[in-house]
């Protein structure tokens, strides 16, 4: 059975990407409020943001910008699931002589898909608003290694509240917080502004050490160990997100 | 057709079922016969659709066990699964898939040799060639049943699992379903069905189950089941009689078989 892990995760996921192919409208509003996030914040806001660098402030708050695009597209990937098991399809498959493990996976994989879509969306829209970076090919493949590890491990912490929730609601709402987190961060404003308990909180919760690493390689600026710090987050909770989903999906199935 | 010296297709012993104090199988015993259609009769609650994702390896009993085309459920379930088809009691489509791209989803998953061709083949069958490429979503009831059974047939599993294959269908349907099932049954197939439909029982069974308050209180042929009635009752009803007259005087004027509570009484 596990000689088929690999094409039934493809077939399945094949499958779930026809969904949202045939209603692209999630990418696009998993698009929409980092837009409008990056409209509001470059020409109402930004204005009056001492970000004490001398960048301009879109290529500033990009990363912050896109760490939100990936947490409310993960949203889709708890409530897809979530529909899922209630419309009996989960069921179906757990009646037939298919990989276990490949029913998740093809909505993990998916949800990278899906993320990377948006993230190309508003990668571009950010350049239409000024967004310059001379980053290298390499910076290039080093930023996107980052934000794909923290898909991943955002996208299992997806699977965990789509295999438990109770409503449609439920599923979702999970992702509120997590889009939240970039605010109280280095994201939009230095951490040094903020008053004391809240800038510790800042500048220990995962969301700043990523976006510093982002920052310094679209502007080509050493990462130092801010690098190792978000490798060190995204891995954590990639691991324990992985080994919580996995074991209540066990539970659920046996 | 009931070949009683092979092996049975399914076979189920003493299987008990709790969902916390709630007692819903308290040690349920048969046997189903290779190529017969066996009913599980009982009404809403009974138990049914807890035996059946038993079987069907989605749920795990709490004592006894059940084999099904020689597999034990609980320690083979990858072989149960390649020897089986659900249809679960509501229609398990992908709607945004259109119904031939369900048929092709499963024969992959089935690792079938030519999946496009299968989907054909099976749309053919059950009259959906022309809704084909039609989203799942816009089909009627009775298409979307036709087109959930024919994705449980793909593949040609030697045992079937119909839970309530006719709830909510019209009586044109209906009909259709049976037909179907005749059909499976003819070429072979064994076939569990649970219904609350007391005809259903009558028109497509081999053999008919009561599982009633946890238990199989009755189990036999259709003319058996009749035999039971007494005779002042048949003289009664001046007719013969009919599964329904059976079933009545066997659980009691309350036809109430909904499992009961732990420590609960029997009537
Ligand atoms: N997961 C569950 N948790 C608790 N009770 C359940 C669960 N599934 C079914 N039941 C209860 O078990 C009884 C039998 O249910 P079911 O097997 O669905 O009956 P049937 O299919 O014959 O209508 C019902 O009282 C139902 O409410
Ligand atoms: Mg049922």
């Amino acid at each position: 059975m596990t000689a088929h892990v690999l094409s039934d995760t493809g077939t399945l996921t094949g499958r779930s990407l026809r969904h949202i192919l045939r209603s692209p409208d999630t990418i696009i509003t998993t698009a929409i409020t980092p837009v409008a996030l990056m409209l509001l914040f470059v020409y109402v806001l930004g204005g009056a943001i001492n970000t004490g660098s001398d960048e301009s402030y879109i290529n500033y708050m990009l990363p912050g910008i896109l760490l939100i695009t990936i947490a409310s597209g993960i949203a889709y990937t708890a409530y897809r699931l979530f529909l899922d098991m209630k419309g009996g399809i989960f069921e179906r498959f757990q009646s037939m002589p298919i990989a276990r493990p490949a029913v998740l996976w093809a909505h993990v994989l998916t949800a990278l898909v899906a993320n990377l879509a948006s993230i190309v969306i508003v990668t571009g829209v950010a350049l239409i608003m000024g967004f310059r970076t001379g980053a290298s090919v390499t910076d290039w493949f080093a930023a996107a290694g980052i934000l794909i590890l923290f898909t991943l491990a955002l996208t299992w912490v997806a699977v965990i509240a789509g295999l438990s929730a109770k409503t449609v609601d439920g599923a979702s709402a999970f992702s509120y917080p997590l889009i939240f987190l970039p605010f109280i961060s280095s994201a939009f404003v230095p951490t040094d502004s903020m008053p004391g308990p809240v800038a510790w909180f800042a500048e220990n919760q995962p969301v700043t050490s990523i976006v510093n690493t982002l920052r310094a390689l679209f502007a080509q600026q050493p990462v130092g160990h801010d690098i190792w710090i978000a490798l060190a987050w995204c891995a954590g909770l990639l691991v324990a997100a992985y080994a919580a989903a996995t074991a209540i999906y066990r539970k659920k199935i046996s | 057709m009931t070949t009683t010296t092979r092996e049975p297709a399914i076979r189920v012993r003493a299987v008990t079922k709790s969902y916390q104090d709630l007692h819903v199988l308290r040690g349920v015993d048969f046997d189903v016969a290779p190529g017969s259609i066996f009913a599980l009769l009982g009404s809403n609650g009974a138990g049914k659709t807890t035996l059946v994702r038993i079987l069907s390896t989605l749920l795990r009993a709490n004592t006894g066990t059940a084999t099904v085309h020689g597999f034990d459920v609980a320690s083979a379930p990858g072989d149960v699964r390649r020897s089986i088809s659900l249809t679960g009691q509501f229609a398990a489509v992908d709607e945004v898939l259109t119904g031939r791209e369900n048929l092709v989803l499963v024969a992959k998953l089935r690792h079938l040799r030519n999946p496009g061709a299968v989907a054909d083949d099976m749309l053919a069958r059950f009259s959906l060639t022309d809704a084909g490429n039609r989203r799942a979503g816009t089909y009627s009831g009775g298409m979307r049943r036709r087109l959930d059974i024919a994705m449980s047939l793909v593949g040609n599993p030697p045992v079937v699992f119909l839970d309530e294959p006719t709830t909510g269908l019209d009586p044109q349907a209906r009909i259709e379903v049976w037909q179907t099932v005749k059909r499976l049954a003819k070429d072979g197939t064994t076939i569990l069905l649970t219904t609350q439909y007391l005809d259903e029982a009558e028109q497509l069974a081999d053999r008919i189950a009561i599982l009633h308050q946890g238990v199989i209180i009755q189990n036999g042929t259709l003319a058996e089941l009749k035999q039971l009635l007494p005779s002042a009752e048949v003289e009664y009803v001046a007719k013969q009689p009919t599964l329904e007259d059976v079933f009545l005087a066997l659980v009691g004027d309350t036809a109430d078989g909904a499992a009961m509570p732990a420590g609960g009484e029997s009537r």
